[in-house]
């Protein structure tokens, strides 16, 4: 009865509740640099209310990237336009914004809708207006598409994406999810791992445990994520498809089952294990169960994240003395450190592109988040927030998102890659922690 | 039938002799202790309406020492300096008390919980808190406890005692606890 009721708290719960910003971003530090932007509101062609504006999710993803700003709508010379063909070069020609974004939506069968935008180069069409000039010419895309309307805030974030990568040459990171923990100590069943949209909204529970829930991270086609578990009593690794909800126990070796970390190609899991011992890292075949040692040493060792290229595992390591960040090679065993500066390094994952270090940094006792160069070495340290802890690179590796502590409550932080830009996931029900960006949609 | 009364008082007054053996939790423990603290003897009123008195026992050295053990026992938690996972020796009489009754009972078992205040990465504490834990195991172990008796589970950050983020939380956080 009682293994029955614990069953049914456990009982991977999905909740379907409507898309809610449960985690919505607050901007605490701008950039100046931001590029100026213009966003006509999308034209509603339809007989009953629009169900939702999707220029109102292209503005806030464009804001929220740090890159762009969107320019007040009062600013904005034309409205009710929809296509460059009603676009009067003269009318924008004192506007100062390098591009215009601008749209339709019209009533396309039952629940369905025509979206259609464009995206002017307003630079070009202003150098150009003194003269007659083809306005195929600034118009830098165009698309045409139907959608439903479940699909509005998903297809806004898609807009986003190719605005952003046609204005910055940078595949946008607006069609992500993120991974992560609640804790809800006035709760029964405290521990929640849940998955939202990157912005917070459509917020969705992928399990509850009286016991903690810890490290959740998500394959590389962001499928499943592998998370710690404690729901035994004891530490173990499970792997949960978030469509399916099939889970699957990975690892309960007795003493720490942790750290879980996806290889490049899916297949295998690098995990913390310390029934030889100290805490090791290992690589676990996720199908076999295979398991292989990959550290040998006293010290602890643990927080294994791969690098892009499956060849070497990036972890932290107390082996001399204090914790830093160490490289090893999978197929030598050599192992590199990696990090000098600070008193303490540790948590670290390797951006996307391969270039940059994202880790925890301790200097004069204050936990904060981190870059290292990997090719020059430089360490710049990215936040001022509290108690920073981990780290998690967007797919495009332009942002992170970390844990951190704010008015005495654990909560959620962005900072970009070049720590000009911060935002906050304001203060919810409980603590959230440990978040987890997922790979690209 | 005097004989069975006088018996029946006997086994009240020396409460010594029922210490704790079969007591798993906390509470029980607590109300084991309760229940011989003063040094009078203990009174039976039967059924008839006479009453028996007896006298407290007389306490040899080790048996003193079981009783004060027993209240040290009710200390189920063990402090650690941040990042150091060494048994502080202000700590030792409280391991010591714990040890001694687990090596006198060696179908108890204890579960030793280790946790980290929230400074560092949730994994790391992890691995701290376990560094803890076994500090403790194998303290235990020295003076004698089978590690057949003790199992060890590392709750790292992820069970904070206190919620505060201040240094005095962050110290009450960093422990090791006795589960029986």
């Amino acid at each position: 009865m009682k293994v029955f009721g614990k069953w049914l708290i456990l009982g991977l719960m999905f909740c379907t509740l409507p898309a809610k910003a449960a985690l919505d971003i607050v901007i605490t530090e701008g950039v100046d640099a931001a590029r100026p932007i213009a966003v006509i509101p999308f034209v509603w062609q339809g007989a009953t209310p629009m169900p939702q504006q999707i220029s109102d999710v292209v503005m806030s993803d464009l804001a929220r990237s740090g890159t762009f700003k969107p320019i007040d709508e009062l600013g904005l010379p034309q409205r009710n336009i929809s296509t460059v063909a009603n676009f009067d070069v003269k009318a924008w020609s004192g506007v100062a914004a390098e591009a215009v974004v601008m749209g339709s939506v019209k009533p396309f069968g039952p629940d369905q809708y025509l979206v259609n935008f464009e995206l002017i180069d307003l630079v070009k069409a202003q150098l150009q207006s003194n003269g007659p000039t083809a306005k195929a010419e600034y118009l830098i895309d165009s698309r045409e598409t139907v959608i439903t309307a479940a699909q509005f805030r998903q297809y806004g974030h898609r807009i986003s994406d190719i605005v952003y990568e046609k204005l910055t040459g940078v595949r946008g990171a607006f069609l992500t999810r993120i991974a992560y923990v609640v804790v809800d100590h006035q709760e029964k069943s405290p521990y929640k791992l849940m998955i939202a949209d990157y912005d917070g909204y459509n917020e969705q529970m992928l399990l509850r445990s009286p016991e903690p829930l810890m490290s959740p991270t998500w394959s590389p086609d962001a499928r499943k994520l592998a998370y710690v578990s404690f729901e035994n009593k004891k530490a173990e690794v499970f792997v949960q498809d978030i469509y399916t909800q099939q889970r699957a126990k990975v690892t309960s070796f007795p003493g720490i089952n942790g750290a879980p970390s996806f290889s490049p190609d899916g297949r295998k899991l690098a995990v913390t294990l310390s029934k030889d011992g100290q805490p090791e890292i290992y690589v676990v075949d996720i199908e076999t169960k295979a398991i292989k040692r990959v550290t040998n040493h006293y010290a602890i060792d643990t927080e294994a994240s791969w690098t892009p290229d499956g060849q070497s595992l990036i972890f932290t390591s107390e082996r001399g003395g204090r914790p830093q960040l160490y490289q090893v090679m999978l197929a030598s065993g050599k192992v590199t450190r990696l990090t000098f500066e600070g008193e303490w390094n540790l948590g670290g994952s390797i951006s996307p592109d391969g270039r940059s270090m994202v880790f925890v940094n301790r200097t004069n006792g204050k936990f904060n988040i981190a870059r290292m160069d990997l090719e020059t070495r430089f360490m710049q340290v990215l936040t001022t927030t509290r108690l920073d802890e981990s780290p998690s690179v967007a797919p495009n590796g332009t942002m992170v998102i970390y844990g951190t502590t704010y008015q005495g409550k654990q909560v959620l932080a962005a900072v970009s890659m070049d720590g000009r830009f911060k935002a906050r996931l304001p203060v919810g029900q409980g603590e959230v922690k440990s978040p987890a960006w997922s790979p690209f949609l | 039938m005097d004989l069975n009364k006088l018996f029946k008082a006997m086994v009240v007054a020396l409460p010594i002799m029922a210490i704790s053996a079969c007591s798993s939790t906390s509470e029980s423990e607590t109300d084991a202790t309760s229940s011989m603290g003063g040094s009078e003897s203990g009174q039976v009123v039967s059924g008839g309406g006479v009453e028996t008195g007896g006298v407290a026992p007389i306490l040899t050295p080790e048996e003193q020492q079981r009783l004060k053990y027993q209240e040290l026992r009710k200390e189920h938690i063990i402090y650690f300096d941040f990042d150091r996972s060494s048994v502080s020796s202000e700590f030792s009489e409280v391991l010591n008390a714990h040890g001694d009754y687990l090596s006198e009972h060696p179908n108890v078992r204890v579960m030793i919980e280790g946790h980290a205040d929230e400074r560092g990465t949730p994994e790391y504490n992890i691995a701290l808190g376990e560094r803890r834990a076994k500090a403790v195991a194998k303290y235990l172990q020295s003076m004698g406890v089978s590690p057949s008796q003790m199992s060890i589970v590392s709750y790292g950050e992820e069970k904070p005692l206190d919620f505060t983020r201040t240094d005095d939380g962050f110290a009450k956080n960093r422990r090791a606890v006795l589960v029986y």
